[in-house]
């Protein structure tokens, strides 16, 4: 998908006023839409956003807003950075990022108040929102950290879904044999390895094409899990299927801050962990000497050969790397959200996942925010169909997924993945 | 590298200053030659995996001549043979370790070990008859309906295999990974099923109506990427992804609004189609098995005629060996990949009347099952090839049917089938690992030392790409 980028510099005139008519015309799409249903078809009614509840140590006033107010202002700007970005186009410049950014947010607000406000209770918890969004948005961290590792270092990992099961499936079975759910998290990890072993073998030691091996690895954890959890587990579940949960470790005074105490200082283990790995990917990928080969095996392998480096090497120890990781995030499944296995509990989460890689740029911290965006869409429409909307409830089910398509065809422009993922290294 | 790639590629236009028709004929041929070789070789994105050495011989003449013995023991054949038995072995062995008299044989193994092979052996045998009696034949039945009605089945439930396989397959010719047949099934049957049950039209017509707008359906829906993939350059593996969760609500909509219910009824299931608007059963009203079969055979030759012997398919071909090497040769890349997408999408649009209008006759959100997912499969077993693919939706058509006779029959769950079937594929596409579990000798007939020889002689993207 990077050929197109690189192939036209000769007549970058032309081609560059061809592109970058895509962004204006998106924006004007989604501004008049704005204006049509969040400012015209807006609720008359005020809406509230409760920052805390009454019994909590620190208690914030709700933010009470007007509807149609938020609605014409925030639709009014948006047309206002619409047409400034036509302008822009026009005189052949380039859009800034902030544009992009202030309409997004716009756009989230304004369709927040428009959703909330149309619901039969007008009133919803916002620091609840949050919260659940970054819950829900833990294993898709997880994963898609997997995928930066494996594909920085020039192998597709698409098996980021077979992770993930294979982790919770193996954590709760250990936890529950074992009656510690720290143990479950150490097996989660082997069995995220587990997976990455199969798929460094096929695809760094028989070439086999890593998109394949991801697709069937999937297949196969899903068939292996699903069988032993039909033959093995259901049987007794007593004894193989009754994980203990992880504590929620509770760090004091700071989990009191409203708002963002819960989200950063309110988590188990998994959850703090999670901070972790976001951080220790990201310095480690950029400013260390690990980082820099890994980068170079997946750029350009020839060079980074040429240099010294053992591209295989590299590559098959990132794979399994990620394998730890992801089989981590797997946990999350088991020993956090419920308390056991069922089959193919993940559905399809690892996918979501890979989606935020790519919306992420292949990068540690664009990931995150990524991942944390589809778990914000996934817990909106959970909270909305509860406070019922109009909005029927399998269009809420779809905004998560809906989001990821205009996030990957259009905001995000062409994104470029590194230069080697996907072609394996024959050395010579 | 294959063999066969020691086949001359220069083009045969001795010499002669004023080529003839047949000569510029046998130029394009050559470039077809080698357009499959790039096709083996390329580093694309996504390559294509490789065609088996058969279908990349087609109509290019005689392959290399090889002494038969050595033919059969480096052919792709026995490598997909083996892989199906390892694999069965496999499968067989988790059936054994999990089974409830083998646990209680083995606490006395070290004092009777026979025993505890002996209930392994029963447990895995008993499970694999099952399955056997399930797919192909049963014979225990009292008549002969009776005892072929297992192979029908197979053939009913590998009618949406093939016709979505033979979908995914297009799309990776093309270089494009088709993870949508799910959604691409979904819309073509909620297309096709709409047409079924709301219009009412004469016979003939109706059911030609119903297919057309089954294949429409799942053209908009895989058409829809492809244009995406072409103007914003957006992965299509993410896309198709989106997609399916998407149809799935969508159909999930439109069966909660009274134009897709029941009168009466706001249970989400659709009304039956009509009888105009269903494949009539092939085999009499005993047999499950429906013209569907037919159209899906029909299908596998159109593929197979658009591949190998039109224009389109040359380009399309041509995109997904080198995208940049098309589009500098004059292809519309852009035009292939949604063109690529949008037939794809129609194929997998053919599946979702197969199930709607043949099988099911109903429209449910369960319409698609997994046929989607396992279609993916089924192109990755027939390595894209049409009829690759057509054999392997027989082959999975045949493990689903048998497992849900074999789950019924011998409690073995179902789950034990995907096992087997991505062990399978997982094989196959590592030929040398095979290989070298059955000590087979490598092809390239000299054997050279340990890991060079086996990389080499695997058809996947190979060093071009790497050191490009």
């Amino acid at each position: 998908m990077s050929t197109a980028t690189t192939s036209a510099p000769a007549r970058s005139a032309s081609d560059a006023t061809v592109r970058s008519w895509k962004n204006p015309i998106i924006l004007s799409v989604v501004a008049l839409f704005a204006l049509l249903v969040f400012a015209i078809g807006a609720p008359g009614n005020d809406v509230t956003f409760r920052l805390s509840e009454e019994n909590d140590p620190i208690v914030l006033p709700s933010i009470v807003v007007s509807a149609p107010v938020i609605g014409w202002v925030a639709a009014l700007a948006m047309i206002a950075l619409a047409a400034l970005a036509i302008l822009r186009t026009r005189s052949g410049r380039k859009i800034p990022v902030w544009v992009l950014a202030v309409f997004a947010v716009l756009f989230l607000i304004a369709f927040l108040t428009w959703v909330v406000g149309s619901a039969r209770t007008p009133n919803v918890a916002l620091y609840g929102l949050l919260a659940g969004s970054v819950t829900l948005a833990v294993p898709l961290i997880f994963g898609s950290l997997s995928g930066v590792l494996c594909e920085r270092s020039g192998v597709v990992n698409i098996a980021i879904e077979g992770q993930l099961l294979f982790g919770a499936f193996a954590a709760a079975v250990a936890a529950s044999l074992s009656g510690s759910a720290f143990v479950g998290l150490l097996a989660a990890a082997v069995a995220g390895v587990l997976v990455s072993l199969v798929l460094a073998v096929f695809s760094i030691r028989y070439v086999v094409n890593q998109v394949i091996v991801g697709v069937v690895l999937n297949v196969l954890v899903s068939g292996l899990t699903g069988f032993l959890f039909s033959a093995v587990l259901s049987e007794d579940s007593e004894r193989w299927n009754s994980p203990p949960r992880l504590p929620v470790i509770e760090i004091p005074l700071l989990a009191d801050i409203p708002v963002i105490g819960p989200i950063l200082f309110q988590q188990t283990i998994v959850g703090y962990l999670m901070y972790i790995a976001v951080a220790v990917v990201y310095v480690a990928l950029y400013h260390s000497r690990w980082g820099l080969r890994t980068r170079a095996v997946g750029e350009h392998p020839k060079a980074a050969d040429t240099l010294g480096v053992n591209v295989n090497r590299m590559r098959f120890m990132n794979v399994l790397l990620a394998g730890v990781v992801a089989g981590i995030g797997g946990s999350f499944f088991t020993l956090v959200a419920v308390s056991g296995f069922g089959r193919d509990m993940t559905a399809g989460q690892g996918y979501i996942a890979l989606a935020a890689l790519i919306f992420g740029r292949w990068n540690p911290i664009g990931a995150f925010f990524a991942a944390l965006l589809f778990g914000f869409a996934t817990n909106l429409s959970n909270v909305l169909s509860l406070l019922g909307t109009p909005v029927p409830d399998q269009f809420l089910r779809m905004l998560p997924y809906v989001v990821t398509v205009f996030a990957v065809a259009g905001l995000v422009g062409r994104s470029r993945a590194p230069g080697a993922s996907g072609i394996p290294y024959i050395k010579g | 590298m294959n063999p066969q790639d020691d086949r001359p590629v220069t083009p045969a236009t001795g010499g002669g200053a004023h080529p003839t028709r047949r000569e510029a004929k046998d130029a394009a041929r050559q470039d077809e030659i080698r357009l499959e070789t790039a096709a083996e070789t390329a580093g694309g994105e996504v390559p294509p995996p490789a065609v088996p050495a058969t279908t990349a011989g087609l109509g290019v003449g005689p392959g290399a001549e090889a002494p038969l013995m050595q033919r059969i023991m480096t052919g792709n054949a026995l490598v997909a043979f083996l892989s199906v038995v390892l694999s069965l072995i496999l499968g067989g062995l988790l059936i054994a370790v999990t089974d409830q008299e083998v646990a209680s044989a083995s606490s006395y193994f070290f004092s009777r070990p026979q025993d505890t092979i002996a209930a392994a052996w029963t447990a895995a045998s008993s499970a694999y008859i099952a399955l056997f009696q399930g797919s192909v034949f049963n014979f225990e039945g009292d008549t002969f309906t009776r005892m072929i009605y297992p192979l029908t089945q197979t053939l009913t439930v590998a009618t949406p295999l093939i016709c979505a396989g033979l979908g995914v397959a297009l799309a990776f010719r093309a270089g494009l990974f088709n993870i949508g047949a799910q959604g691409q099934i979904l819309i073509g049957a909620t297309f096709a099923g709409w047409v079924g049950f709301t219009l009412h039209l004469p016979v003939g017509i109706h059911l030609l109506l119903v297919i057309l707008a089954g294949m429409v359906g799942g053209a908009l829906w895989g058409g829809l990427v492809g244009l995406l993939k072409a103007r914003t350059g957006a992965h299509e593996v993410i896309l198709t992804i989106m997609f399916n969760y998407i149809a799935t609500n969508l159909v999930l909509y439109f069966l909660s609004t009274p134009a897709f219910q029941r009168p009466g009824s706001t249970n989400p299931i659709s009304p039956q189609l009509d009888a105009t608007a269903v494949y009539p059963p092939l085999l009499g009203a005993s047999f499950r098995l429906h013209w569907g079969f037919v159209v899906a055979v029909l299908a596998t030759v159109f593929v197979w005629w658009l591949l190998n012997r039109s224009t389109v398919g040359f380009e399309l071909r041509a995109v997904g060996a080198n995208p940049s090497a098309a589009r500098t040769a004059g292809v519309n890349v852009s035009k292939g990949y949604i063109l690529a997408m949008a037939i794809a999408g129609a194929l997998a649009g053919l599946a979702g009347v197969a199930q709607v209008s043949g099988t099911e006759k109903v429209l449910t959100s369960g319409v698609a099952a997994s046929f989607g997912f396992d279609a993916i499969t089924v192109a990755l077993l027939g390595r894209s090839s049409p009829w690759g693919t057509f054999a392997a939706g027989l082959l999975f058509g045949a493990f689903r049917a048998g497992g849900v006779a074999m789950q019924a029959s011998t409690g073995t769950s179902i789950d034990i089938v995907l096992v087997v079937q991505s062990l399978i594929v997982l094989f196959i596409a590592a030929p040398p690992l095979v290989r070298a579990l059955f000590r087979l000798p490598a092809p390239g007939a000299t054997r050279a030392g340990k890991g060079g020889s086996s990389t080499s002689t695997t058809p996947t993207p190979a060093s071009t790409g790497a050191a490009a």
